[in-house]
């Protein structure tokens, strides 16, 4: 009887997350890994083939649009680690025990507002009569109105706005757990300041450093309001890429092969990185 | 006992809520301005049985959501002319409409005739007009006074200063203005493919002297309010907008046309609340319901004298804009047919990823 009632709430517990896994991933993308394994023949009659994978392979605007992607999500996942981690630092080790909680609600701001209202903002500021431009102008350092918006950059900084949050707090969690003796200790037997960051601070922070990066590496390849809304002309971003399949161009069947392929692209430069670091999942991600 | 009765209280008025009672819902898919709160007012005042359930889309979205169901989950949707029929084909997601259950006496004749004639398939009609208007160029007069034709937004004069939406319309006005016909050139793809590639080697070319593409309403009209561009490709609505807000900003049609487009109402398949369909388009065709649907969406309802009928502003932003030979000069967008969105789709990645310096 106790035995019955411990399985049952067991399954009872386990069950919305099963149910989340299995019905709203799991499904979902054995239905789209059909559609992308279609080719349409003529209207209403549709073949298996893998006919979208290799148009994929044989259009270089496409893989260009990924590694191009890829390559901007890498920067911006730097980006976020420099920036956030004298920051993450700060409010774990620095502050005190009142500011901390300050600056962490501090951190937590920007997420209150929507995408599209921090996307709106940058522009406000970035556009060629926007705030920057006009206070460049006021203190005399420009002659002209000057246009930062519709370029790289300023995707860039769009980008890194965004997600630097979910840099801050895996590695807050993790220095927070770090006893200041191991620093002290590191400092009493002659390290200076580069060592102790080097050898001590860095290593503990392992694990929230890499979870930091794979969350952040992900979200930025998966955005895509930042990109569209802030880029130029030449910014192509391989989530518009796949909007365009579905939407503008009815074809299904190829968005959903790339939705596959920027899948296992992400997922493959994650691996890398891993490997590189000489981590695994379940030492960093499960750990913070 | 104070409970139970608390909850068979709760359990008959969620009962009565989910009972669908008299009152029946309309939902509408339809464009931003084409369903203001004001009519929908009057129109639940009209018949107090009818709820009207409002999304706002575009073409692409309406046409990808109703895909997604097979045509069902709204009553009345509003595509434009050019995207029913292949749509149709594709994907079965209309229905036929009825027309003696609406009022086509007072539509445009001519404008009726086109949309059937383009919606008509094995002897049915999928849709009928509600409103048109045309995309053509807004031009700043003070400062581009001669700027009259598409290919003039690539002059280097206005270097950084012009702006279009890399959409199939710029494609297509490119076309005309290289004195093309794009449309005439649907019957035979692989002569479209041809013009679709001269047109790719124009706007690459152009690339350098824009500004930005532009992706919605809100940012053209931030560019041209503010001065950062001097012209742009545009729909005639947004143009008219600004022109009450600047008027040297007037909407332009190009010297080889302006491309006409009839937004139109056509049934989803699944629909399941036909009869306050018809009851909402025969609403919104009476002349006082035309004015306040001008006002909201600035085009014009595609109703007899529905230029008459527009209010007084936009009025006076239309006959700024156009003159008769304008309007004779209209080139209505043609049927798309299947596999030529595909093209279009490829010619518009291929000016997009292309570096013009």
């Amino acid at each position: 009887m106790q035995k019955d009632i411990k399985r049952l709430s067991l399954i009872l517990l386990f069950m919305p997350f099963a149910l989340w896994i299995v019905v709203l991933i799991a499904l979902p993308h054995v239905g789209m890994v059909i559609l992308s394994l279609q080719e349409k023949i003529a209207p209403r009659v549709y073949q298996y083939s893998l006919h979208n994978y290799i148009e994929f392979v044989n259009e270089p605007i496409y893989w260009n649009t990924l590694l191009r992607t890829g390559s901007i999500s890498l920067l911006v996942t730097v980006l976020a680690l420099l920036i956030g981690f004298p920051v993450a630092y700060y409010i774990a080790k620095i502050a005190g025990f009142r500011t901390r909680n300050g600056l962490f609600l501090l951190c937590l701001i920007p997420l209150w507002v929507s995408d599209l209202i921090r996307a709106f903002g940058w522009i406000l500021l970035l556009r060629e009569t926007g705030i920057v431009s006009g206070l460049l102008q006021w203190t005399g350092i420009l002659g002209s109105p000057m246009e930062f918006l519709y370029n790289d950059a300023a995707v860039i900084v769009g980008l890194v706005y965004t997600v630097i949050l979910f840099m801050i707090v895996p590695l807050v969690s993790t220095i927070d757990g770090m006893d200041n003796s191991m620093i002290e200790a590191g400092y009493n037997l002659g390290g200076n300041g580069f060592t102790v960051l080097r050898k001590i601070i860095i290593p503990y922070a392992m694990p929230g450093i890499v979870a930091g990066c794979i969350v952040v590496f992900m979200l930025t390849a998966g955005s895509y309001l930042t990109p569209i809304l802030l880029g130029g002309k030449n910014s192509s971003w391989f989530t518009e890429q796949i909007y365009d399949q579905f939407i503008t161009r009815y074809n299904w069947e190829s968005g959903a092969a790339f939705g596959f392929l920027l899948l296992a692209f992400t997922s493959l430069v994650v691996w890398l990185g891993l490997k590189l670091s000489g981590q695994s999942l379940s030492s960093t991600v499960a750990k913070s | 006992m104070r409970i139970s009765t608390m909850l068979a209280g709760s359990l008959a008025t969620v009962l009565i809520a989910t009972i669908p009672a008299q009152a029946e819902t309309l939902r509408l898919m339809t464009w931003g301005s084409y369903a203001p709160e004001n009519i929908i007012k009057l129109f639940e005042e009209k018949y107090p049985g009818i709820e009207v359930a409002v999304t706002f889309s575009n073409n692409e979205e309406m046409i990808a959501k109703l895909r997604a169901t097979g045509g069902a989950g709204y009553d009345l949707a509003q595509p434009s002319h050019d995207r029913i029929y292949a749509a149709q084909l594709e994907y079965d997601i209309y229905k036929p409409m009825d027309l003696s259950k609406i009022n086509t006496a007072a539509m445009e004749p001519s404008l009726l005739a086109g949309v059937k004639a383009n919606t008509t398939m094995d002897g049915k009609v999928y849709a009928v007009p509600h409103q048109w208007g045309t995309s053509g160029l807004m031009v700043d007069k003070t400062k581009a006074p001669d700027l009259k034709g598409w290919g003039d937004l690539c002059d280097p004069k206005y270097k950084g200063k012009t702006s279009m939406r890399l959409k199939r319309t710029i494609l297509l006005g490119t076309a005309f203005a290289m004195g093309e016909d794009p449309f005439a050139a649907y019957a035979d793809l692989s002569k479209y493919q041809e013009i679709l590639d001269k047109v790719a080697v124009k706007l690459i070319a152009c690339k350098d002297n824009l500004k930005a593409y532009w992706k919605g309403g809100d940012d053209l009209s931030a560019m041209m309010l503010s001065g950062e561009i001097v012209a742009s490709e545009t729909w005639d609505s947004t143009a008219y907008r600004i022109f009450g807000q600047n008027q040297n900003v007037v909407f332009v049609p190009p010297s080889t046309g302006a491309l006409a487009w009839i937004d139109t109402f056509a049934l989803p398949r699944k629909g399941k609340a036909d009869d306050a369909a018809y009851k909402w388009i025969n609403f919104v065709l009476q002349p006082e319901i035309v004015t306040m649907m001008s006002a909201s969406s600035g085009a014009i309802v595609a109703v007899k004298g529905g230029k008459d009928l527009l209010p007084a502003d936009k009025k006076a932003a239309v006959n700024a804009a156009f003159t008769d030979a304008d309007i004779a000069n209209l080139k209505f967008f043609a049927n798309i047919p299947p596999g030529v969105e595909d093209m279009e789709g490829k010619t518009l990645e291929k000016i997009k990823a292309a570096t013009s310096n």
